[in-house]
């Protein structure tokens, strides 16, 4: 395959609370969930921020730092499960803001947490048939956790974008595979304000599962093993599941360490591998190789085998933030400031 | 606002669209379609461009807003300030991402895009241009082959040109 990316930016709040605060408020432990969780801080989204600014965001640095006309995009999906509309495309109001508009084809994708890697395969497929020059694959969220439940503690909000192309590509796709089942481990019905989960059933049979399958699926594919890869992203729902699906590989601390951004922002659902990604290609030279394995609720998993290219070299990676910058700490909030820009205090009226 | 007015200002909302003379390379924000700087403003007509401006800026001055307007109490205290862009129109809109304490008159800044206000639950949700620290946005070395803020379509047809 010769298409991969060509160009990319990733965006993340500046707000961030502990779990040690949200642990205060509901009388738990908040500091032993963080630390179980190894999450040490989320970021929070400002009242005017949301899915759709923030995959913006993302996109002008990835057009800007690419040197990409916007007119020669031919698709933009974002895969989200916070489209701020439930009918009416987040994707419409990026193009539009990014000056993408009209010729280009563009929908959300919504897969829980992998509905960003699903876009990446998405425009892989059309770039490779040469029906558009440049496609964008954005994966973004705002999502919430109920009050008090275990989701609060890690669920944040952050984005990065992703341009895929056969022209300059820094990062280029050798193989990219799926594993998908019906596995309800996490889910939102229509008109639900909170996602619902399986507590414990999420993990063995659902992200273990896929993201050990997908691997070792990609392994035998591309003819590799754990040691051929400098650098390796998982899904991150939370700190502790990546480093410990990682271990089961067969993979180093050392291949994991830019791919791991959880710990320092939450997990971002849609936009967590895909951070970790940017933190990667951030970091990465050229002839090294890259695995990423997505995962999403519902369930499924996307892998992706990259091989960094000498274009990086050429490319301009001080354009807009590293990603570092949004690992570092943030504006740190109390969760009374959290519970008003999330729209958790009730204000009277209709 | 209705929905068909707002939709009508996009293109300036979304990507700060303006116009420029070719005759006195006067930019205008939002876009006029003759120049009040030329002597003869009516032979301006088929001389005026539409224009993006890069949005970036200063702060020629701002004030911190303690009572809210309709649909901002979520955001007080916030900042609103005059932005001189680098281009020349001097532009209103929110700081955002810094404490009404940090800002300051020269105050380098860059147009971020940010949400403006919901219609309520069900109604339809405005998004448009902000201001934040230079630093906190697309900050850094200009890039290979950046796009250029200028060379619009004379035609009109559209606010974006190949680069």
């Amino acid at each position: 395959m010769e298409a991969g990316i060509v160009s990319y930016g990733a965006y993340v709040p500046r707000y961030r609370i502990t779990p040690g605060e949200i642990g205060r408020v509901w009388g738990a432990d908040g500091e032993g969930m963080g630390q179980s969780l190894n999450v040490i801080r989320k970021s929070v989204p400002a009242p005017d921020e949301d899915t759709i600014t923030i995959s913006t965001e993302a996109l002008r640095v990835a057009l800007a730092r690419g040197g990409i006309d916007p007119q020669t995009i031919g698709a933009i999906y974002v895969g989200s499960e916070s489209h701020p509309y439930a009918v009416k495309p987040t994707a419409t109001v990026v193009a539009s803001a990014v000056g993408a508009t009209p010729n280009l084809t563009a929908a959300d994708f919504e897969f829980a947490c992998k509905a960003g890697t699903a876009a990446i395969q998405t425009c892989l497929g059309l770039v490779g048939a040469q029906m558009i020059r440049y496609g964008v694959a954005i994966g973004t969220d705002t999502s919430q956790g109920a009050p008090g439940d275990a989701l609060e503690y890690s669920a944040s909000a952050g984005g990065a974008a992703f341009v895929i192309g056969r022209e300059h590509v820094i990062a280029r796709v050798r193989h990219t595979l799926s594993y998908t089942t019906d596995t309800p481990d996490f889910w939102r019905r229509e008109g639900q304000r909170y996602p619902s989960h399986g507590g414990r059933f999420t993990g063995e049979p659902a992200y273990f599962r896929h993201v050990t399958e997908c691997a070792k699926q990609m392994f035998a594919q591309a003819g590799t093993g754990p040691a051929d890869y400098a650098h390796v992203v998982f899904h991150q729902p939370n700190g502790k599941f990546p480093q410990r699906v990682g271990k089961q590989l067969g993979f180093s601390d050392a291949q994991m360490r830019y791919g791991l951004v959880t710990p320092y922002i939450g997990n971002t659902y849609s936009g967590a591998a895909l951070i970790g990604l940017s933190n990667v290609l951030d970091h990465a030279s050229a002839g090294e190789r890259v695995l990423m394995v997505g995962y999403g609720s519902g369930a499924g998993s996307d892998a992706f085998d990259f091989d960094v290219t000498d274009e990086i070299t050429n490319y301009d990676r001080t354009f807009g933030r590293p990603v570092q910058d949004y690992l570092d700490p943030g504006l740190e909030i109390p969760y009374s400031v959290y519970a008003k820009f999330r729209g958790k205090i009730h204000l009277g009226g209709a | 606002m209705s929905v068909a007015r707002f939709w009508r200002e996009t293109p300036r909302r979304y990507n700060l669209g303006g116009s420029k003379c070719t005759n006195c390379n006067t930019v205008y924000f939002p876009p006029r379609s003759v120049c009040p700087t030329c002597p003869v403003h009516r032979k301006t007509l088929e001389k005026m461009v539409p224009f993006q401006l890069s949005g970036e800026g200063t702060v020629y001055s701002y004030t911190v807003v303690h009572d809210a307007a309709e649909g901002f109490e979520m955001q007080v205290p916030y900042v609103v300030a005059l932005v001189k862009t680098v281009e020349g129109p001097m532009l209103t809109g929110q700081i955002v991402d810094l404490e009404p304490a940090e800002v300051q008159i020269g105050l380098r800044v860059r147009a971020t895009f940010r949400k403006l206000r919901e219609e309520g639950p069900a109604g339809v949700i405005h998004y448009g241009y902000k201001f934040a620290p230079a630093g906190e946005v697309g900050s850094g070395p200009e890039p290979r082959g950046r796009l250029a803020p200028v060379a619009p379509s004379p035609t009109g047809s559209s606010d974006r040109a190949p680069a």
